[in-house]
């Protein structure tokens, strides 16, 4: 095994791994304190995407179109909140799954209706399009160590929030016991409208990093979706800690086991068997982790909710 | 089961019995084909139904558990064994052993837990059959009808309809058997407070791995049918939309009803069939974009519409007087 490569490989699982963050963040704290399993989650991050492709092309500026598409996410994040989900938060989940399902179908199409059918690529400008030797002989595009910086500055961002202010004990507060919270005397409402819209400006930043890497197109958030759930599971729900760790844990272990997996299978099986047993095994290798951590912790590693 | 639940069943089965007649004297043979998807959907949304609707469990996977029986026909088909008397057992037990296997890690969770956890197994399986390059991978494979010895012969479009709706038939009498038993009132007893069955010294664990492995592996019959049906298998029958589309039949039908989700599963995917046929009406090239209504219809129905299709019939006989409950 080449280290040079292993090295590079530990770089993307990285970089994946705090764009997962960044979708898991405002997922667990939705989870945690409204006790709302949204699905629609991943339309935010299309929807990020879609927009900063559009506000790029508009102003012609690739800074000046992704820094307004933070406020315009947060606009349709604050929406969503107050015309469709509002109402869902006494419903138990069965309910919010599938309401939010219907979200999913609905945001789809809008999509599909403005922008097209279409893949959209977004193309990167010059100065951030190079690579750079990190060590030398390790090439690595610019990037996506941006992409691993902003992610890793939103993180710290988050942390400071909830563990250092006002708004960040209420958070907490709320995650562990919301009606409490009410109780005395904070207002709940607007509150929820806050978390919400701030989870959503994460994840769209999220789908604006992820635009220029993939493709931007109708229903790119849902794979992700599954996986930013992955992450709040093993993470335990409402902890922003533990959706950092896990994030970070499935990132790396699904980067670097899709490219080594089917080496290290080679040393054991012949070659044939490997071939076909190692991406099987890598592509399911997160869930596999998933299940063993719940077999030992069935409430995932932290826990926020104590009731 | 009450009695006007039996009732509506028996009559909606007729009226799914009728239907290859119909369509022969009308002349529209397609809608056999479009029927029996339908019941093959049903069979799904009963099994997931009785877990669902009866055992207060919030399976988000149950798509697995048909793909896994679509993926036995499959594969025996590729390997060249198209006898359904070998495919068919096999099917229902490889969703068993699956729905086990899974059931057993799902269950020590709960909750939102339960519900994601259950996402999460029935994705790997997803990306699984995917990365099989073997069978198809992304693409999917061909599968040829099972054979029965030349006691059925599944290539007939109105013997493997009848064939459907007998499978459909049994388990629903299954099903409706299982709820009103010992088992049934455990695993109900189960949805309604969990803490005092365990109190009254019930293994509620084992109760309700039994009802999940029970669901699975009808859910598996409906995969092999499915399979027969298009005569092609891919990972798309496992997609995580496929399992929140049974879980939509269900509540649109009524969930804890058993016929509900037979009639949920008729209404979804006869809106799924012409609801772009309808918007085409008002606007030209509207039909492809169906599901921007198809997604607001959901949100209405499951903020307003308490209890599904089937309590729309049950106020009916209620207002004439005849709803003994």
């Amino acid at each position: 095994m080449d280290p040079l490569l292993l090295l590079e490989q530990a770089f993307n699982g990285l970089q994946f791994g705090v764009m997962l963050f960044l979708i898991a963040a405002g997922l667990t704290l939705v989870f945690g304190i409204m006790d709302l399993v949204n699905l629609a989650h991943g339309s935010l991050v299309m929807i990020g995407a879609y927009l900063a492709t559009a506000l790029v092309a508009w102003t012609d500026s690739f800074l000046l179109g992704m820094l307004l598409a933070l406020p315009a996410t947060f606009a349709v994040g604050v929406l969503v909140e107050v015309i469709a989900l509002r109402t869902l938060y006494r419903r138990d989940h069965l309910d919010q799954v599938l309401a939010t399902f219907g979200l999913i179908l609905f945001f789809n199409e809008v999509v599909r209706i403005v922008w097209g059918p279409i893949s959209l690529y977004s193309g990167l400008p010059s100065y951030l399009s190079g690579h750079v030797e990190i060590i030398p002989g390790v090439p690595y595009p610019v990037f996506r160590l941006v992409i691993i910086a902003v992610g890793l500055l939103v993180a710290g961002i988050i942390y400071g929030i909830v563990a250092h202010t006002r708004l960040g004990m209420l958070i907490r507060a709320g995650a562990s016991n919301n009606e409490m919270v009410g109780a005395l005397g904070v207002n709940i409402k607007s509150l929820f409208t806050l978390v919400f819209a701030l989870g959503a400006v994460f994840a769209g930043l999220a789908g604006m990093m992820l635009g220029p890497l993939t493709s931007v197109e109708p229903g790119m958030g849902e794979p992700l979706l599954i996986l930013a759930f992955v992450i709040i599971i093993i993470g335990g729900i409402g902890s922003i800690r533990g959706a950092f760790i896990a994030a970070i844990v499935v990132g790396m272990v699904d980067t670097v086991g899709r490219v080594f997996l089917p080496v290290l299978l080679r040393a054991f099986v012949s070659d044939a068997a490997a071939d076909t047993a190692g991406p099987a095994l890598a592509s399911m290798l997160i869930y596999i982790l998933m299940a063993a951590i719940l077999v030992v912790r069935p409430r995932g590693l932290f826990p926020a909710r104590t009731g | 089961m009450n009695r006007r639940q039996i009732w509506l069943t028996l009559i909606t089965l007729t009226l799914f019995a009728l239907v290859p007649p119909l369509t022969s004297i009308f002349g529209q043979p397609f809608y056999v084909d479009l029927m029996a998807r339908i019941m093959i959907f049903a069979l799904a949304a009963i099994s997931l139904d009785f877990i669902l609707g009866h055992g207060g469990m919030v399976s988000f996977g149950h798509a697995a558990y048909m793909g896994i029986g679509a993926y036995t026909v499959g594969i025996f088909s590729y390997y060249g064994i198209d006898n359904g008397f070998i495919q068919f057992p096999l099917a229902i037990a490889a969703a068993a052993l699956i729905g086990l296997i899974f059931g057993a890690l799902s269950l020590r969770t709960s909750g939102v837990y339960f519900i994601m956890i259950t996402l999460a197994f029935a994705q790997m399986l997803y990306f699984l059959a995917i990365s099989l390059e073997e069978f198809g991978g992304d693409d999917g494979m061909a599968a040829s009808r099972s054979k029965f010895a030349g006691l059925i012969d599944l290539n007939d479009s109105n013997q493997f309809y009848y064939l459907v709706l007998a499978c459909l038939a049994l388990m629903l009498f299954i099903l409706h058997r299982l709820v009103q038993s010992r088992f049934g009132m455990v695993i109900r007893a189960c949805r309604t407070n969990e803490k005092r069955m365990q109190a009254l010294g019930f293994q509620t664990y084992r109760y309700k791995l039994t009802a999940f492995v029970i669901a699975a592996s009808m859910c598996g019959l409906s995969g092999a049918l499915f399979a027969n049906l298009n005569e092609f298998v891919s990972p798309d029958a496992m997609h995580w939309t496929r399992s929140g589309e049974i879980m939509i039949m269900v509540i649109m039908g009524g969930i804890g009803t058993l016929i509900g989700p037979v009639l949920g599963a008729t209404g979804f995917l006869l809106l799924e069939e012409y609801l772009p046929e309808w918007m085409e009406m008002f606007m030209t090239d509207a039909g492809e974009h169906w599901a921007i209504v198809m997604g607001p219809i959901l949100i209405v129905i499951v903020l307003f519409g308490r209890g599904g299709i089937h309590a729309l019939f049950a106020r009916k006989w209620l207002a004439r007087g005849n709803g003994h409950g």
